[in-house]
């Protein structure tokens, strides 16, 4: 099994594309729907990635 | 007054929703298409293995259920329900010596969140397939 070595930003945007794919399929109820949801759910988890980022940058003076 | 229409169904039979059901715990994406779902299949198929071949190849770590105090058990319990949610994925890599002792290492945390996470959404994809196969979701 080859070895996957991954920053933290990759590891969260990875995360947030397979776990958007997912809410996608099963939270609504047609394909134009499940898509445009897919796509909010992505882009919320990458402004919480950025902005907490931010956040702590910030925080941390 | 529709949440009181819908609650008051009666629950279908066991032989219509259980096998799509075992079938999505066993193969992710396996129940929807059991039932005719094939796209929406092949899409949960291929984001929960590959968030779960990712925590492999991150060298994650699987859990064991163990007792202690609350905040012990509570985590390796819950983890290793996570990790065993993923079906044929957890038992194949159980078998074949794939998991790993639990390591040091922002990686390895990584995975360990990975594998468990990949669990998560199967069981999230095993309500839809119920859903479906009780007609209550197209």
């Amino acid at each position: 099994m080859p070895k996957m070595t991954l920053s933290h930003f990759e590891a969260t945007v990875l995360f947030s594309l397979f776990t958007s794919v997912v809410l996608g399929v099963v939270t609504k109820r047609t394909d134009r729907d499940r898509l445009h949801y897919g796509i909010y759910t992505f882009g919320c988890f990458l402004v919480a990635l950025f902005g907490l980022g931010w956040l702590m940058y910030l925080g941390h003076g | 007054m529709a949440m009181e229409k819908e609650q008051k169904q009666p629950m279908p039979p066991v032989s219509q929703w259980a096998p799509a059901l075992a079938l999505s715990w066993l193969v992710p994406g396996g129940g929807h298409m059991l039932l005719k779902r094939t796209g929406r299949g092949l899409l949960l198929m291929a984001a929960i293995t590959s968030m779960f071949v990712c925590g492999l190849m991150m060298r994650g770590a699987m859990f064991q259920p163990q007792s202690g105090d609350f905040l012990t058990t509570l985590i390796n319990t819950g983890g290793f329900i996570g990790d065993l949610s993923s079906g044929v994925l957890y038992l194949l890599s159980v078998c074949l010596g794939y998991n790993q002792p639990d390591m040091a290492g922002a990686v390895h945390d990584y995975g360990t969140k990975f594998l468990v996470t990949a669990g998560l959404l199967n069981i999230l994809a095993m309500v839809d397939t119920f859903d479906i196969a009780t007609r209550r979701k197209d």
